[in-house]
This record gives structure tokens, sequence and C-alpha cells, in this order.
């Protein structure tokens, strides 16, 4: 009942301009009818404004795009870079590149790492088979900037542990000149020498799992010292970089740094070209000389280590990460003139005079650019005689497989058998991850 | 007396015989190319890579340490397209002369890029926090780089700054002239779409307004799956799809995969200079690339 008179009220102003006021129902449906009408007139109303506001951000669209397409036909003569802007308000601008790299790895030996013994070649270094089972690989940091208009620096931590200590390492921190003229440079500090062709090249680009038999056996996996190296680039168009090292010789080795603390000295030299778009070759020939103090293969005395590589890859059309071949050898000459003191007796003071060779001949084939696979094969010559002396001659053959998601992660599988003396043989399987995190790094050939 | 004053003058001659010429190391063959155009024989050129190689995957390998090694001026791309191998090249080389100012003109850096990434993550693949960096398919673009470049060359070169201005102002005419001669042609692609296999077309396709419906590739850098490939069937069909492109270093199959099962014609395009025999110079790129293109349309 109380309903009427209420919808009498608000149905008024619109009954007002019709007839009196009645309570006649055709009233009521007239008046329905108006109110539709003006909900259509609304919605007609509210598609019009859309519609307006549409052709509007067109209209404002279209005006950007002119204006985009003038400016980039004015951008003719445009001011130089817009490139370098908004990054550059804060102040980490500055902050040196940072790359990280992550390794880890499984590894099943069939003989126990304990019971390893190369005949002929005391482990030395970070050299041997390893540790069983799982273990957490070296990661690394690595910073590296430009210092000022003269200098360029770069350091990498290895972080690693031993018996479950961790241990951080300075693996390399120096600096490089940029302004010398005649494409010399001068680089101070800590670094890899520039020995034979491995050495010089972070882990994380090999190939394989572990460095060869040689690499573990004459420089302990990689030859690291703290001194100096000028490497000089020469004019010609095929590459000739000739230069020399001075180094303090803490490491094996040496082992002792002799000589007021410069006790090696290198000097090397790499050629290299191209044979064609899809060939390319670099060979190169080193020498290292120590006087080592108590090295830690017990050597004392003055060594000469003489290495010869050469690279050839092959790739089609010279993409080299989509397919093609690569093919490595490095071959090492050892020599030694010295006394043999055998931590275990001291007193006994053993001549040291002779050769010792080592080898290794890989070749690895890009299947496309997620798989490659690769063979390797290890050689060691001992000595005949001497404290060293040995009938028998290390050899070793790996396979492996790496799968690649990108150019930034990488597993690899590995199956390596190990014969290091006349009555034991490893058969070695590793599974290993490789991940570099930051910076784009740009790698050496 | 006479012969020592005509050896003096001999020497002499020999003496002011022009130094010698401007090295330039171009990255890319259209840096190349466009070096030659405004500086015709007054440089020595070294282009570093063809146009059958994947550019963001060159290796530092001694050849090019050896050509960087006597350059005075790096043509290149940048906007970290080169960051894999350019770095290491010019500290290897131990010229530090290109390693920045005069002697270091990158093609991006004197033009406004597209495609900035508003996130950086590696997981959407390789990604250029500078913006897309194959900027030598848009006419405009590439003018202003020309304009750049003269003036770069005048600036490390004087002796030869007449040469650069005048060979600068000719490429400049020919140039304005072929460009509407160019958009006539292309204009009936306007409103086209295309599958591409990496997003390195922005500045064509922009230009033409041609529209980018899909990449072959899942994210920038990572090889095509077939899961993925599978995933584009459908819109390939359903836009209609005028064509799928590839540049001439790329693998052609993943794009005739698709074609197979869509019917839409896959497209090897040039790329760049030497990207097929129509592309000998910046002239015949653009035309090699508007032929392909409309012939597509046939």
């Amino acid at each position: 009942m109380l309903r009427k008179p209420l919808l009498l009220l608000t149905l008024l102003p619109a009954l007002a301009v019709g007839a009196a006021p009645s309570a006649d129902p055709r009233f009521d449906a007239l008046d329905a009818r108006i109110a539709a009408l003006e909900a259509n007139a609304q919605v007609l109303r509210d598609q019009a404004a859309a519609a307006q506001a549409e052709a509007a951000a067109a209209r404002a669209e279209l005006q950007q795009m002119r204006a985009e397409q003038s400016q980039s036909k004015v951008a003719a003569v445009a001011a130089p870079a817009p490139a370098m802007s908004a990054s550059n308000a804060n102040g980490n601008a500055f902050n040196p590149a940072i790359s990280m790299i992550l390794t880890g790895q499984y590894a099943h030996h069939s003989l126990d790492p304990e019971n390893y013994q190369r005949s002929g070649f005391p482990l030395v270094g970070e050299g041997g088979p390893g540790e069983q089972g799982l273990k957490l690989g070296e990661s690394e940091i690595s910073l590296s900037a430009n210092i000022d208009d003269k200098f360029y620096g770069q350091m990498t931590l290895a972080f690693g542990s031993e018996d479950g200590e961790t241990e951080v390492g300075i693996e390399e921190a120096y600096i490089d000149t940029l302004a010398l003229p005649g494409g010399l440079s001068l680089r101070a500090g800590r670094f890899f020498s520039n020995i034979g062709y491995l050495n010089s090249h972070h882990a994380h680009t090999d190939a394989f799992v572990d460095r060869p038999l040689a690499y573990q056996d004459f420089v302990g996996n990689q030859s690291g010292a703290d001194g100096a190296q000028l490497p000089w680039v020469a004019p010609p168009d095929l590459y000739v970089e000739l230069g020399g090292e001075l180094l303090r010789g803490d490491n094996y080795p040496s082992g002792g740094a002799d000589n007021d603390g410069v006790g090696v000295q290198t000097a090397f030299a790499h050629l290299g070209g191209d044979v064609g778009i899809e060939n390319s070759w670099l060979a190169g020939i080193s020498v290292l000389r120590s006087d080592a103090v108590a090295a830690e293969d017990g050597f004392s005395g003055e060594q000469t280590l003489y290495l010869a590589d050469a690279t050839w890859k092959w790739a089609p059309r010279g993409n080299t990460k989509d397919g093609g071949v690569t093919l490595r050898g490095e071959y090492f000459f050892d020599d030694r003139d010295g006394v043999y003191v055998d931590a275990a007796v001291p007193e006994l003071v053993q001549a040291w005079r002779g050769q010792r060779r080592g080898a290794y001949l890989e070749g690895v084939y890009r299947i496309n650019r997620s798989w490659d696979t690769g063979y390797r094969y290890d050689r060691l010559w001992a000595d005949q005689d001497g404290p060293q002396a040995s009938d028998h001659d290390p050899v070793r053959n790996s396979l492996m497989l790496t799968w690649r998601n990108s150019e930034f992660s990488l597993l690899r599988l590995q199956y390596s058998r190990d014969e290091p003396n006349a009555d034991d043989s490893d058969n070695a399987i590793y599974l290993q991850y490789q991940a570099t995190l930051g910076a784009h790094g740009a790698h050496k050939f | 007396m006479k012969a020592l004053i005509w050896a003096a003058l001999l020497l002499g001659s020999a003496w002011s015989i022009p130094a010698p010429a401007l090295n330039v190391f171009a990255c890319e063959p259209e840096w190349g190319a466009l070096t030659r155009e405004l500086a015709g024989d007054a440089v020595t050129l070294d282009v570093a890579t063809s146009a059958l190689q994947d550019v963001h995957q060159i290796e530092a390998k001694p050849s090019l340490i050896a050509k960087m090694r006597r350059a005075d001026l790096v043509v290149c791309s940048g906007a970290e397209l080169e960051a894999g191998w350019l770095p290491q090249l010019i500290r290897q080389s131990g010229n530090s002369k290109v390693a920045s100012g005069p002697g270091s003109f990158m093609a991006t850096d004197q033009v406004v890029t597209l495609d900035k990434p508003s996130e950086l993550d590696r997981a959407a693949g390789d990604v250029h926090p500078q913006g897309n960096p194959h900027v030598q398919l848009d006419p405009y673009r590439v003018l202003a780089i020309a304009k750049a470049l003269a003036a770069r060359l005048a600036q490390l070169d004087p002796g030869n700054a007449a040469v650069y201005t005048q060979r600068l102002a000719d490429f400049s005419t020919r140039w304005q002239a072929a460009i509407p001669n160019w958009e006539a042609r292309a204009a009936p692609l306007k409103g086209r779409k295309v599958v591409v296999h990496h997003a390195s077309w922005v500045y064509l396709l922009t230009w033409l307004g041609v529209e980018q419906i899909g990449t072959l590739e899942p994210k920038p850098g990572v090889p095509p799956t077939s899961g993925h490939l599978a995933g584009l069937i459908e819109i390939t069909k359903a836009q209609s799809a005028l064509a799928i492109l590839s540049a001439a270093y790329q693998d052609p199959k993943a794009g005739e995969w698709l074609a197979e099962r869509t019917g839409v014609p896959a497209l090897v395009l040039p790329f760049t200079v030497g990207g097929d025999d129509q592309a000998k110079d910046l002239f015949g790129l653009y035309d090699a690339t508007l032929d392909r293109l409309l012939g597509a349309l046939k």
C-alpha cells in the first residue's frame, strides 16, 4: 500500500508533462516507454562519447607517429647518442662489470682417488683425479673495468672448499695498460701465464671437465703467478704475438720465490690466421725457465719447460657456434738439472737430471648450437732413470658430450679411462654443470 | 749537381707521398658498404664478418686481431651486438686508439633504437639493454648514420675531408631519391603480417608498416624448438601471414617447416650487404629485400 504513493511521487515529474494524475495503468506503461527511450538516448550519448574518445586517441597516435617519423627523418643530423641516458643517473654507473661462474660435478672413479699414483709423475698442484662423488667446483667472481684512460683492471676471486673449509683465492688480479703505442701492452699483477694454449684460458671455457695430464703434471693444472707480462702484436696481416714474462715463482713448478722473487721467466710466440672463411688456425711455441727451490715434487735446480701448441678450427660459413670441428694439440718437453729431496727422507739427496715429455690431442665436433661431442688422447713419457724413473708411460682416453641451453649454461658428461701406472686403471664418469651469470663475457679464440 | 738536385727532388717527392690511408675496421658488411660509399678508395677497409655469419656469435680469431691491430677507426653496430668478441679483439690487439673516443663509431649511438627492454632478465633470452641493434634496414636511420660517419671520417682524416663531404652529398642525393621509390613500391605491403626467425627486422617492418605476429625463436638467441613452432601454426594461418622471414645466415629449416604446415611462404632475405647476389651494396640490399617481400604477394 505504501509503494503506490511513492511510485506516484517518482513518476510525477514525467507525468506532469502529460495528462493529469490518474491511477490509469496506461500511464505506467507510457512512463516505462519514456524511461526506456531516455535510457536509449543515454546509451547513444555514451557511444558517441566513446567514439569521440577513440577518434581523439587515434588522432593523437597518428600525430605521435608523424612526429616519430619526422623525428627519424630529421634524426638525420641528430645529435649523437641518446643511447646512454637513464642508467647514468645513479652512483652505480661506474661499477665494474661483474660476472660469476658456478660449477659443480658428480664423479665416479673405479680406482679410489686415495690410491691413485701416476708413475714417473708425482701429483702436484691441483693435478690428479679429483674427488669421488658430488662436489662443488670452483665458484668464481670476476670484476673488471677501465680504470682510466691508461689502465684496465680485472680481478677474479675463486671460492673453493678444502676438507670442509671454504677457501678464497685470488686467481687473477692485474692491470693492463691501454695506451702504449705500437701494439705493445703491459700487464702487471697476478695472472695466468700466456705460455701454451690452454694455460691462459679460464677452465670454464675448456671443452673437457678436467685439464690434460700434461697440464696437471708440468704446470700443476694452470700456471698463475705474480709478475709482469709484455706482449707485442706485430703489424702484418698474419697474426704474430711475441712476448715475455717475469714471474715471482711461488708455485709449482718453481716452488719458493728464488732469485729475489723473480725466479721464473717465460717467452712466447703465437701465430695465427685464416684459410678461407671457414678455417682458422693458431699455433705457438713457448718456454718457461725456473730456478726451483724445494718445489712441490721435491726438485731443486734449473728447469726449462718447452711447449708447442696448435689449434685448427673449421666451421661451415665460419659460424663456429653452430657447427664445425676444433682440433688441438699441445706438446710439453720438461728438462731438469738439479737434485731431488724426498720429503719423507730429507737426508737422501739424489741428482735429478733428465727429460720428461707430455702431450694431448683433442677433437671437438660441434653438432649444432646446443650439442657438441669430443675425444681427447693424453700421453706422458716418464724419465728412463733418475729419482722419477719409470718404465710405464701414463695414458688416458676421454670422451665427452656437452649440452648447452644457451651460451650461459651447459651440462657435460665425460668418460675417461686412465692408466696411470703399470698395475692400475681408472674408469671415471663425470657429470658437470657450468653457468655464467652477469656481464656478457668476451672470450679468447 | 743537376743529378743531385733531381735526386733530392725525387727523395722529396717520395717523402711527400700522402700519409697512409685511414684503416677502417667494419664489424658488419652493411657498415663496410657504407664506409665504401662515403670514403671510396680514400681508406683501407677490413670487413670482419660476412652476411652468412651470425654476428652475435663471432669468435675473437687471430686474423681479426691482426686487422684490429692496424685499425684507426672501428665502425660497428654497437648496442652490445658485438659484446662477445669486439672488446676481446681490441684488448688483445693492444690498439687503444679504437677502444673509445673518435676511433670508435657505433651506428646505434647515432640514432634512436627501438625495442628497448623495460626489464633486463636473461630468462627472457639474449636481450639487448640498449635496444635492438639491427638498424641497417631503416633508410632514414641509415642516412643519419651516414652523416655522422662522414663527419667522423673527416675528423680523423682532415686531409680527405673534401672527399668525404662530396661523397656524402652524392650518397645522400641518391639515397633520398631512392627512398620514395622504395616506399611507393612497398605500399601494397602495408598492414600485412609476417612471422620472423629472430627479432632482427623491427626497423624494416616499422618503416614498411608491416606487423610482426610471431618469432620462430622462442626467445631471442634461443634456437627454435618443435613445440614452439607447432604453437605458431595456428596464429600464422589465422592471421593469414604474408611470409615467414629469415636472414641469409640463419638456418632455413625452421621457417621451411612452418611454411610446409601453413602454406605461408618462407622467405630468405639478404639482411645485409652480400646476403644474396642482388645485395651487392646498400641500394641493392633494399632492392633485393623489397623484391623478395613483393614476390610473396603474388
